[in-house]
C-alpha cells in the first residue's frame, strides 16, 4: 500500500504518453496534414519539439517516481544529508541551455521567411485585400490582369467570406480590420495572423492542394467571435481566372448591356 | 521592534509594547493590524473567491459540452437570470463568462493568495519579527480587496443583470476601449478597470511592506541566504511586483480615460465599429498590447514564484532532507524574475510587431525554460535519498513538481515562435497556463494551506479528507486540462461559444464534453477543501509548536502565535534546511534556532557544495 503513490504519480504520465500516441487516429490532432510548404516546415519542427518534450517529460517523471519509490521505503535512520553538487547543477544547467539555444536558432529560419520582407518568395502575388470586420471578412480583389492597390480602385471586385487563391504560388495578402482586432487563421495551411485597426499588414502563404480550407477568426473580437467563418479556396490558375471574371461580370453588370468577355455564361442565366 | 535585539533567553522583551491593552472585537478580527490575522483574512476571501471563480469557468465548459441547452439548475434557480431566454448561455454571456472567470482567478484568487494570504501570514513569522513594517498598510491592503470586489461584482450588474465586461481577461483594445463594439459590456468594462485599479493598489501596499519587512526587520543570525526559499521567493516577487505594476495601472488609467472622457490612445482613426459614428484620432492598440504584457508577464511569476518558495520548504520537510542546491534555487528565481520582464512580447507573436522584435522575445522566452528547468532538477534532488513520508502536503508538493513539468515543457512549444503562428490562441494555450497556474499554483496552496494550517489554527487538518480531495483534485485537474492539449493540436480557438459551427471541429464534442464532466468533478473537490478547512477549525487534531519537525522559524512561536508572534524573540544559528543533519543527535531536524548544537561548519544552507 505505500506503494500506491510512487505508482500513482508515475501511472499518470504514462497514460499521458499513451493518449499522446492514440489521439491521431482518434482525430485528436491537426485538422489535416499541412497544405502549405511553409506549413509543412512548421510541423516538423513542432515533431521535433514533441520528441525533444517527451523524453524530458519521461526522463523527469522516471527520475521523481524513482525518488518516491525508494524514498517511501528508505530504511536508513536518517535521510541523504546533501545540500547539493555543484557539478550536477553546472551539468543541469549547461544540458538544457544547449538544447534550448538549439530549438531557439534551428527556428529563426521558418520564421524569417515567414515575417520577413526580404525573405519573402520573390514571385509573390498580390492576391486580394481582406479587411475583417464583426463578424465576417471582407475580401477586395484587383480587377483580372490589374495589380494589387493599397486604395480601392473603380473595377475591384468584392466578394464575402470566400478568398480565392492560385494554388501552388506564393499569394500575398493585406490584411486590414475596419473595427476591432481580429486574426486570419486557416489552420489547414497553419497561417494566422492578428489583423489590427489601423495597420496593414502583409500576410503569405501558398496553398500546395486544390480545395477549400477553412478560414476562422483567432482573436477575441467580440459576441459573435465565434462564428466569422470564412473559407480559402486553393484552385488551378485557369479556374482562379475564370472566377475573377465571373466576379467581374457580375459585379460590372448595369442590368442593361450584355456583360462583356468570360461573363457570356452569366448572362444566360439571367 | 524587539526582534532586531539580539536578546536571547526568556526575557519579557518579546511581547513589546502588544498585549499590554486589550484590544477590542473589531481591532482584533475585522479591521486587525496583525500580519497572520490579515493573512488569515485574505485566505478565507480567495477560498471563496475561488469557488465564484470555478462556478463561472463551469458555465464555460457547460456551453463548450451542450452548446446552447439550458444550464441545469442554474435556469431553473435564478429564472433566467445570468443568462439569455430559457437559462440558455447566450454568446454574448459566453464571453462575459470567460473574461470574469479569468479575472477572479487571477485578481481575486491567485495573486492574493500567495502574496496577501501566505506573504502575509509567513514573512514575519519565518524571518523571526513581531509583525509587518507597516502594519497599517498591511490592513488597508486587505481592506482595498473588497471595494476591488464590489468593483467586479458592479461590473455584473450595471447593465441591467446580464452584462459584464465581455472583452476577455486582457481587454485589448479596440474592443475594449469602444462601448458599441460589445454593446453588453458598456459601463461594466469601466468598473471592472476600476476593480483592476484597486487590486493593484492593494498589491502595491503589500509588495512595499514586504520588501520593507524583509530587508529590516529579520532576527539576529538570519542572514540574507539563511532565509527559507519561501521568503527569498516572496522577497523576489515583491520587487517583481513594485516595478510592473504602475505601467498596469498606468494603461488602466489611459483606457479609462478612453472609455469615458474621449482620449485617444488605443483607438485609431476611421473604423467603422458597429453602430457607433467613425472614430476619430490616433490611437494605436498594439500599445495596449504591450503595456499590459509588460505588467501581465511578470505576474505569471508573481503567480507562481510563491508556490515554488512554499513547495520547497513544504518538500524539504516532508522527505526530511536538505533543500538540493539552496543558492542554485535563489539564482533560479532571481533569473527567472529577471528574464521575466524581458519575455512579455511572446503573448504577441502573432500580433504584427516587428519579426526582428519576436526573433528576441523568442530567445529570452527559451532561456527562462532554464531556471524553471535547474528548479525542476533540484526538486528532483531534494527528494532523492530522503525519507518520503506521504501525507497530503507531499502529494500536493509532488503534484506540484509534476504539472510544473508539463506547463514549462508546453511552453517551449510557444516559445518557438513559428510553431506559435499555430498554437496562438488556441486551447493548447489554455491547456498550459492551467497547468502552470492551477496544476502548480494552486496545487503548491492546497499543500501549504494543509502544512501552515496547524500555525495558523493550532490544529492539524484532517489527512483523510485532505488525501481525498487532492486525488478528486488531481484526477479532475488532469482529466479537464490535458485533454486540452489535444483540442489545441486539432486547431481548437479559445474563446468560441459554439465552435461546433466550423466542420474541422464539429467531432471535437465528445471530449470537450469528458473535459467538462472531469471538470464537474473538480469543481465538488473543492468543497471538500472548504469543509475540511472549516470542519478542522473546531475538530481537528490539537497542534503543537511543531507538528511536522521542520526547522523554520515559524515553528519555534506558539501554534496559533499570539499578538507579537514569539514569545522567546528568536535567534538564527543556520540555515533552514538542516535536516538528517549528523549533528542532530535522536532527531532528524535541526530548527534554526536551536543553540545547542550549534557549531562553526554548516552555518549557511547552501555551503554543502561548495
Amino acid at each position: 500500500m505505500n506503494k500506491f503513490w510512487p505508482f500513482f504519480f508515475m501511472f499518470w504520465p504514462f497514460v499521458a504518453v499513451v493518449l499522446f500516441f492514440i489521439a491521431p487516429s482518434m482525430g485528436w490532432w491537426f485538422p489535416s496534414e499541412a497544405f502549405s510548404p511553409l506549413g509543412v516546415q512548421i510541423d516538423n519542427l513542432f515533431y521535433l519539439i514533441l520528441v525533444i518534450v517527451s523524453v524530458t517529460f519521461v526522463g523527469t517523471h522516471i527520475g521523481l517516481g524513482y525518488a518516491l519509490w525508494k524514498g517511501v521505503d528508505n530504511k536508513a535512520e536518517k535521510g541523504w544529508f546533501s545540500h547539493g553538487s555543484h557539478s550536477l547543477e553546472v551539468l543541469w544547467s549547461i544540458a538544457p541551455a544547449g538544447i534550448l539555444m538549439f530549438i531557439s536558432l534551428y527556428q529563426l529560419d521558418v520564421w524569417r521567411t515567414y515575417r520577413v520582407k526580404s525573405a519573402y518568395p520573390k514571385d509573390l502575388y498580390g492576391v486580394a485585400e481582406v479587411t475583417a470586420r464583426q463578424f465576417e471578412w471582407r475580401i477586395r480583389y484587383p480587377a483580372p490582369g490589374k495589380k494589387l492597390q493599397p486604395t480601392p480602385q473603380p473595377d475591384d471586385l468584392y466578394t464575402v467570406n470566400d478568398l480565392h487563391v492560385p494554388v501552388n504560388q506564393p499569394v500575398l495578402i493585406r490584411l486590414r480590420s475596419m473595427d476591432v482586432q481580429h486574426s486570419f487563421f486557416v489552420p489547414a495551411l497553419r497561417v494566422k495572423q492578428d489583423a489590427v485597426p489601423g495597420t496593414v499588414i502583409p500576410v503569405w502563404f501558398e496553398a500546395s492542394k486544390e480545395g477549400g480550407f477553412d478560414l476562422t477568426c483567432a482573436e477575441l473580437c467580440g459576441w459573435g467571435h465565434y462564428k466569422m467563418r470564412g473559407r480559402v479556396f486553393a484552385e488551378r490558375k485557369t479556374e482562379f481566372e475564370k472566377y475573377l471574371n465571373t466576379l467581374k461580370a457580375e459585379q460590372g453588370f448595369d442590368g442593361v448591356n450584355k456583360p462583356s468577355e468570360s461573363g457570356a455564361e452569366i448572362a444566360k442565366t439571367e | 521592534m524587539s526582534a532586531v535585539h539580539p536578546t536571547v533567553g526568556l526575557s519579557d522583551h518579546g511581547h513589546g509594547h502588544a498585549g499590554h491593552h486589550e484590544i477590542g472585537f473589531v481591532g482584533k478580527y475585522i479591521f486587525s493590524k496583525d500580519h497572520k490575522v490579515i493573512g488569515i483574512q485574505f485566505l478565507i476571501t480567495t477560498l471563496l473567491m475561488l469557488m465564484v471563480g470555478g462556478a463561472l469557468a463551469l458555465g464555460v465548459r457547460f456551453q463548450l459540452a451542450w452548446p446552447w441547452r439550458a444550464m441545469p439548475l442554474v435556469s431553473q434557480l435564478t429564472g433566467g437570470l445570468f443568462a439569455a431566454e430559457g437559462g440558455q448561455i447566450s454568446p454574448e454571456f459566453y464571453t462575459m463568462l470567460f473574461t470574469m472567470h479569468a479575472s477572479v482567478m487571477i485578481f481575486l484568487v491567485i495573486i492574493p493568495i500567495l502574496a496577501g494570504a501566505f506573504g502575509n501570514f509567513l514573512i514575519p513569522l519565518m524571518i523571526g519579527a513581531d509583525d509587518m513594517a507597516f502594519p497599517t498598510l498591511n490592513m488597508l491592503s486587505y481592506w482595498f480587496m473588497w471595494p476591488a470586489i464590489a468593483c467586479f461584482g458592479m461590473s455584473f450588474t450595471v447593465n441591467g443583470l446580464n452584462a459584464a465586461p465581455a472583452n476577455g481577461w486582457t481587454a485589448y483594445p479596440v474592443l475594449s476601449a469602444v462601448v458599441q463594439a460589445a454593446p453588453g459590456a458598456g459601463d461594466a468594462q469601466t468598473w471592472w478597470l476600476f476593480g483592476l485599479t484597486l487590486v493593484g493598489v492593494s498589491s502595491m501596499m503589500g509588495s512595499v511592506n514586504y520588501m520593507t519587512t524583509i530587508i529590516n526587520m529579520r532576527a539576529p543570525g538570519m542572514t540574507l541566504f539563511r532565509m527559507p526559499l519561501t521568503i527569498w521567493s516572496m522577497f523576489i516577487t515583491a520587487i517583481l511586483q513594485a516595478f510592473a505594476l504602475p505601467v498596469l495601472t498606468a494603461a488602466g488609467f489611459m483606457l479609462v480615460a478612453e472609455r469615458t472622457l474621449g482620449f485617444k490612445f488605443f483607438v485609431p482613426g476611421n473604423l467603422l465599429i458597429n453602430d457607433a459614428p467613425a472614430t476619430v484620432g490616433g490611437g494605436q492598440p498594439l500599445l495596449w498590447q504591450h503595456l499590459f504584457w509588460f505588467y501581465s508577464h511578470p505576474a505569471v511569476y508573481i503567480m507562481l514564484l510563491p508556490a515554488m518558495g512554499m513547495v520547497s520548504d513544504m518538500l524539504a520537510a516532508q522527505v526530511r532532507k536538505p533543500i538540493f542546491g539552496y543558492k542554485p534555487m535563489v539564482y533560479s528565481m532571481a533569473a527567472i524574475a529577471g528574464l521575466g520582464f524581458i519575455v512579455w512580447g511572446h503573448h504577441m507573436f502573432t500580433s504584427g510587431m516587428n519579426p526582428a522584435l519576436g526573433m528576441t522575445f523568442m530567445i529570452s522566452t527559451m532561456m527562462i525554460a532554464l531556471p524553471s528547468a535547474v528548479k525542476v532538477f533540484n526538486w528532483i534532488g531534494t527528494i532523492w535519498g530522503g525519507k518520503v513520508q506521504f501525507n497530503t502536503v507531499t502529494l500536493n508538493c509532488v503534484a506540484f513538481v509534476s504539472m510544473f513539468i508539463v506547463g514549462g515543457l508546453s511552453g517551449i512549444f510557444m516559445a518557438a515562435v513559428p510553431v506559435d503562428i499555430y498554437f496562438h490562441d488556441t486551447y493548447f494555450i489554455v491547456a498550459h497556463f492551467h497547468y502552470v497556474l492551477f496544476g502548480a499554483t494552486l496545487f503548491g496552496c492546497f499543500g501549504a494551506i494543509q502544512f501552515w494550517y496547524p500555525k495558523m489554527f493550532g490544529r492539524m487538518m484532517s489527512e483523510r479528507l485532505g488525501k481525498l480531495h487532492f486525488l478528486l483534485s488531481f484526477i479532475g485537474f488532469n482529466g479537464t486540462f490535458f485533454p486540452m492539449h489535444l483540442l489545441g493540436i486539432a486547431g481548437f480557438p479559445r474563446r468560441y461559444a459554439d465552435p461546433y459551427i466550423h466542420p474541422y471541429m464539429e467531432h471535437l464534442m465528445p471530449i470537450n464534453r469528458f473535459i467538462t464532466l472531469c471538470a464537474i468533478l473538480m469543481g465538488i473537490a473543492q468543497f471538500i477543501l472548504l469543509f475540511n478547512f472549516a470542519f478542522s477549525f473546531f475538530a481537528g487534531k490539537k497542534a503543537g509548536r511543531n507538528p511536522w519537525n521542520a526547522n523554520g522559524l515559524e515553528w519555534s512561536a506558539p501554534s496559533p502565535p499570539g499578538h507579537g508572534n514569539f514569545d522567546v524573540p528568536p535567534v538564527c544559528y543556520r540555515g533552514p534546511y538542516e535536516y538528517s543533519s549528523p549533528l542532530s543527535e535522536g532527531t532528524d531536524f535541526l530548527m534554526q534556532t536551536d543553540p545547542l548544537r550549534h557549531t562553526g561548519g554548516v552555518g549557511n544552507a547552501g555551503d554543502g557544495h561548495h
